[in-house]
């Protein structure tokens, strides 16, 4: 029987029972997070990010500006699922102490939402992840680490499936030749975030929103894409540029 | 006996608070100080100090009057709830060090019951000395007067005129018969018509007939004359310092292992805990202190972001503190102590019978992450008010949570301290840099907004009186956008040196 159907065909059965199993081992009544935006939501095998589940992004070259486009793309999907809950509580464990809250606030995730964990190295800020995932009642839990073991990667998507809290990781450069998601590791969705030129005023002077190359470097039960996007807005929104004839994935699709 | 410290005039309680460090004693500035009270539309004395008495300022004299008669005087506002504060917690201090039986008399005074405790210090003339220099100590000047009676000590303390008044036994009536009557605690409309009758001083009224006084003045006045002549019995209300709850647990076998003071822990904490559902009270800090064999001591001290009585929680988090007890050659004794607690009422249990998942308690959380990290790296951050952006984030309550900022576009991440940028092109006096360089790299910007200006705060520093910052937010051709600024403002030489920073980075 399976000689008459074609390879695309088999292979579509066996990723939608994959899709399945993957489904049934998700904790009952534990939903997805949506962007609000279409071209992107339809795109991902969940329809948005997954709760209960491990995301990682990183920066897509090894520069600063890069780093605040990843940091930023996940205090904004953080942020929306605080507000989705009405008064969801954040906690954002961290090594490096530059993060500047008002920067938070302007991409919508604002102080009372936030607890801050200062830790001393990885292992303690996976540590505190661990904790604050199991406590099952944070809207997020947001980490920032460099190196991450598939063990420990392993661990923390346990402890939100069990808590049933999404767990954002920030995966940071060490240094430039070693890429943070070159290693395999157990996250449902790894993404990179990279800056790109927003579009020019009409008028002199001034600035726009600003734009980021985000690639969906790889999903669970489905295929990698990227896409070009407006950064998020005081209440946590992406949006896709509003003039779009140029964008490189429609012009591939096109072709 | 008893002992009543207090005098005609305190320096009002809340000035000494306030100006602790600098040298309170009146003698030495010169200058005459009253405090003021408001009674109707009139402005009038509250107390004086001795120097604004030997000027002729009486309490209850018109403020206007006052500095008619005195010229540079100083007036500050009578504060009598914190003068009330302040008697309550002198009194409290004395329950603790001097006597169990203290109170509160009056405004201005304390009751000591010396009676079994003076000579612990010494016999009552040491204690009296030692309160007094105490006293002198907070700045205060305190007179104490030792009687019989609560209303002799009473009398001797503001009406004696000394320092220290000692009355012999049985010598009270002696002592205050040439007091005049204000000294008997009595009110106004008593005191008016006795003046009106021409008795003055206490002994001529002791030696007047019972019957026709009643009649005229009521039972107040002779039951204040017996009890000031120990013919009628004046019980005081002691204060009662509160103990904070504590167990102890005596060991029969010394201990030295982290289960077994676990163990001992837990027995303890249940022992506790209907102790503090007793009175109602909940736990913010607790100390488990461990007595080992040779008489050393070790503690660990736990803080909660909100008052509880769950016993399994605090467990849980001395449980994480234990192994950093050193246990030497075992521990013998154990206390829990409620080092700072809070009302707490019953509360709810959490039921499924609705079907929703109950929400998990997040100070629970917060006291896991407390003890991990201890109780300074975890935090929330609130909007301070100041446009300096190093100083516009302050710690906020765990719990309740921080004001907002404006929302003005700000970095997510912020260099401490600003760098250096160098070779910067740009057109002054308000143009963005077209081109830096920074961190060893050449930047051409393609887009830039500002600038956003930003004055020092000359009220903290006075060096910042004309100091300016100009931030501006640019883009570089990859789409990294960058906050930078100048200092100065291009036309002053004061407001800066025209310097380029970094200061943010927006992603």
């Amino acid at each position: 029987m399976h000689a008459t159907l074609s390879a695309e065909a088999r292979l579509a059965a066996l990723r939608d029972e994959v899709r399945r199993i993957h489904a049934a081992r998700r904790p009952a009544g534990c939903g997805v997070l949506p962007f609000g935006i279409e071209a992107v939501d339809t795109r991902l095998a969940d329809g948005g990010l997954a709760l209960a589940a491990l995301h990682e992004a990183a920066a897509a070259r090894p520069t600063l500006g890069d780093d605040c486009a990843a940091t930023l793309f996940l205090a904004a999907s953080a942020a929306r699922l605080s507000r989705l809950q009405g008064r969801g509580q954040v906690l954002w464990a961290f090594i490096r102490r530059d993060l500047f809250a008002p920067g938070l606030a302007c991409a919508g995730l604002n102080p009372e939402r936030l607890l801050y964990a200062e830790c001393r190295d990885d292992a303690e800020c996976l540590a505190v992840m661990e904790e604050g995932l199991r406590h099952g009642g944070l809207a997020a839990v947001v980490g920032e680490v460099s190196r991450l073991a598939m063990a420990a990667a392993r661990r923390l998507q346990l402890a939100a499936e069990e808590g049933g809290t999404i767990a954002l990781l920030l995966r940071r450069w060490r240094k430039a030749g070693a890429d943070p998601l070159a290693a395999p590791s157990s996250a449902v969705t790894r993404w990179r975030i990279g800056c790109a030129p927003s579009a020019p005023l009409p008028f002199a002077g001034g600035i726009g929103r600003g734009r980021w190359q985000v690639a969906l470097e790889r999903q669970r039960g489905g295929p990698p894409h990227q896409w070009l996007l407006e950064m998020p807005d005081a209440e946590a929104r992406l949006a896709l540029p509003a003039r779009s004839g140029d964008r490189p994935d429609q012009a591939a699709r096109a072709a | 006996m008893l002992a009543g410290p207090g005098g005609g005039w305190r320096p009002g309680a809340r000035w000494a608070r306030d100006a602790q460090s600098q040298d309170f004693s009146i003698r030495a500035g010169g200058g005459a100080l009253v405090t003021t009270m408001r009674e109707g539309n009139r402005n009038l004395i509250a107390a004086a100090c001795p120097v604004a008495r030997s000027l002729g300022l009486e309490p209850g004299m018109a403020l206007t009057k006052a500095r008619i008669l005195v010229r540079d005087l100083d007036v500050r506002p009578a504060d009598p709830e914190g003068d009330a504060a302040w008697l309550a917690r002198l009194g409290l201090f004395a329950a603790r060090r001097w006597t169990p039986r203290a109170a509160v008399s009056g405004i201005d005074g304390l009751w000591l019951d010396l009676e079994g405790v003076s000579h612990l210090f010494g016999g009552e003339q040491a204690l009296c000395a030692r309160i007094l220099a105490f006293c002198r100590r907070l700045g205060m000047e305190a007179r104490i007067a030792v009687a019989g009676t609560a209303g002799a000590a009473h009398a001797l303390a503001r009406f004696g005129g000394k320092a220290l008044i000692r009355c012999p036994t049985d010598g009270e009536a002696e002592a205050i018969a040439a007091m005049p009557l204000a000294a008997l605690r009595l009110d106004a409309e008593a005191l008016a018509t006795a003046s009106r009758l021409g008795i003055e001083r206490i002994g001529a009224l002791a030696s007047m007939p019972r019957a026709p006084l009643q009649r005229r003045f009521g039972m107040l006045l002779l039951t204040r004359l017996d009890q000031a002549l120990g013919r009628a019995a004046e019980p005081i209300a002691p204060i009662v310092p509160e103990e904070p709850p504590r167990v102890t647990l005596a060991l029969l076998e010394p201990i030295a292992t982290a289960e077994a003071i676990e163990e001992a822990g837990g027995e303890g904490l249940r022992r506790l805990v209907p102790l503090l559902a007793q009175a109602g009270l909940g736990v913010r800090r607790l100390a488990l202190i461990c007595e080992r064999v040779d008489r050393g001591a070790q503690e660990v001290t736990i803080d909660l972001a909100r008052a509880t009585r769950d016993s399994g929680h605090l467990l849980r988090l001395l449980r994480a503190r234990i192994e950093t007890i050193e246990p030497g050659f075992g521990i013998e004794r154990l206390h829990l102590v409620a080092s700072r607690v809070e009302p707490l009422g019953p509360s709810l249990v959490e039921g499924e019978l609705s079907g929703e998942r109950p929400v998990p308690d997040l100070a629970l959380l917060i006291d896991r992450l407390a003890a991990r990290l201890g109780s300074r790296r975890l935090h929330r951050l609130s909007a301070l008010e100041s446009d300096i952006p190093e100083r516009s984030v302050g710690r906020a309550d765990l719990l309740s949570g921080g004001a907002g900022w404006p929302s003005w576009p700000r970095p997510v991440r912020l260099l401490s301290p600003p760098e250096p940028v160098e070779q910067v092109l740009s057109v002054l006096p308000d143009g963005a840099p077209l081109r830096f360089r920074w961190r060893g790299r050449s930047y051409r910007v393609a887009a830039a907004d500002g600038p956003e200006r930003i004055f020092g705060e000359w009220w903290r520093r006075p060096e910042e009186r004309a100091a300016v910052r100009d931030y501006f937010q640019v883009e570089d051709e990859d789409g990294a956008r960058f906050w930078l600024y100048r200092r100065g403002d291009g036309e002053i030489p004061a407001a800066g040196d025209l310097s380029w920073h970094m200061h943010g980075v927006f992603g």
